[in-house]
């Protein structure tokens, strides 16, 4: 196979990454790696630094599609950012001397436990109300978001800094595998901060091009970022994330990310499994 | 809500409503990423027609030459139309989108005279710029 015919099947490959991404709100990322390692026997250095390119990429075009539904919350964004960003940078200094099969291992768990946060049902809460949080009224947090209804609602923020603190996690995880995160930021944000659902997902992707940016710069550095891997994999998961943004609308995905988590989980376990052989 | 901060009567700037906010930051996301994803597109193409018959290398890890790790190495590169080169440029300008975006939002925070966001934002910026920067 010559690097013409790779990079077709990469381009191929991306886009139905991308697109499947989109649809299930997972991100395509997270496929990006096992597959390049998995089935192109790609070293997972390289893949890791072409994933982390194309997660910019889905995230920015993502982004700009959300930030003006009006849900977004800027300043919990920006705040988390520092969070996140320096989580990466230590991260991406832990990629580089950690060996590819503990990669693998940690890869391996991200995925399991991402399938399985697929597989619970959203639901999302409706009592935003009670008293205001200290802190997150003193950074001046608390926002409005469009209720189902139409009304415009009031939310409080709770527990910030434990919310600080997963957003660190997600950081480190993003820069160590070269992945969005956005599983685990929703978290943090969902869970941890008590925001309503709809904010944390849009927040979420909107932060995690800032996250990525961080240690793509450590990665470009490193030698990480192959051009001819990350040529055809940015522009076949940007496409097919645009794909799926279009007609993520139009269709019921339910059944759609149950297909895609048990996707997830297999090749998460695939790669647990090379990696405790020592096989990467 | 968020960017209509409290604004003294007769100030000179007056700080940008947040939905003019977030348009503007939704073009530079737009226009980052498209700009990135063409100039991606052009070093592939060339890529492809003068490299596209050789043995891909990426099974084994090397790490890229010195030229295509650093910011002054990839301008060099992409200017002596070198398609490694074309093609790291693009992936550069995807990764300043982002901190574009924060330069954005600081004088998005600055013109609502919310200068704690200032500071939090000049603190995102100063960890991305120490990314990209540091020991080149």
């Amino acid at each position: 196979m010559n690097v013409l015919e790779l990079s077709i099947l990469l381009v191929l490959v991306s886009l139905l990454a991308g697109f499947l991404g989109a649809l299930t709100g997972l991100g395509g990322g997270a496929v990006i790696v096992p597959v390049l390692t998995l089935a192109f026997h790609v070293d997972m250095r390289y893949a890791i630094g072409a994933s982390l390119v194309s997660v910019i990429a889905t995230s920015s075009g993502a982004a700009a599609a959300f930030v003006r539904e009006g849900f977004t919350n800027l300043r919990i964004g920006m705040l988390l950012e520092i969070g996140t960003t320096l989580g990466a940078l230590g991260g991406a200094a832990l990629a580089a001397v950690a060996p590819t099969q503990a990669l693998a291992i940690v890869f391996g768990l991200a995925l399991l436990h991402s399938a399985y946060l697929n597989t619970r049902p959203q639901q999302d809460r409706t009592d935003f109300g009670g008293s205001p949080d200290r802190l997150a009224t003193k950074l001046r947090l608390d926002g409005t978001y469009p209720a189902a209804d139409g009304s415009i609602r009031p939310y409080h923020v709770r527990r910030v800094p434990l919310g600080f603190l997963v957003m660190g996690l997600a950081g480190v995880l993003s820069g160590l595998l070269g992945i969005g995160s956005g599983a685990i930021k929703v978290l943090a944000m969902d869970r941890a901060m008590r925001l309503p659902f709809k904010v944390s997902t849009t927040t979420s992707n909107f932060m995690i091009g800032v996250t990525a940016a961080a240690s793509a710069g450590v990665y470009l550095r490193r030698g990480y970022v192959d051009p001819g891997l990350a040529m055809p994999i940015v522009l076949g998961v940007l496409a097919g994330s645009m794909f799926g943004a279009r007609i993520l609308r139009a269709t019921q995905s339910r059944v759609l990310r149950q297909i895609f988590a048990v996707v997830l989980a297999l090749l998460g376990l695939q790669m647990l499994v090379n990696g405790l052989r020592g096989g990467m | 809500m968020v960017f209509e901060g409290e604004c003294e009567m007769g100030a000179s700037v007056a700080p940008w409503s947040e939905e003019r906010v977030e348009r503007i930051l939704a073009r530079l996301l737009r226009i980052g990423v498209s700009t990135a994803a063409a100039i991606v597109l052009a070093g592939g193409v060339l890529y492809l027609v003068r490299h596209g018959g050789e043995q891909p290398r990426v099974e084994v890890f090397r790490g890229e030459p010195r030229a295509l790790r650093n910011v002054a190495g990839i301008l060099s590169a992409a200017a002596s139309l070198q398609a490694q080169g074309i093609i790291q440029l693009g992936v550069l300008v995807l990764v300043c989108t982002p901190i574009a975006r924060v330069i954005f939002t600081v004088f998005a925070f600055a013109r609502a005279r919310d200068y704690t966001y200032v500071v939090v934002a000049l603190v995102v910026l100063g960890i991305l710029l120490f990314s990209l920067l540091q020991g080149r």
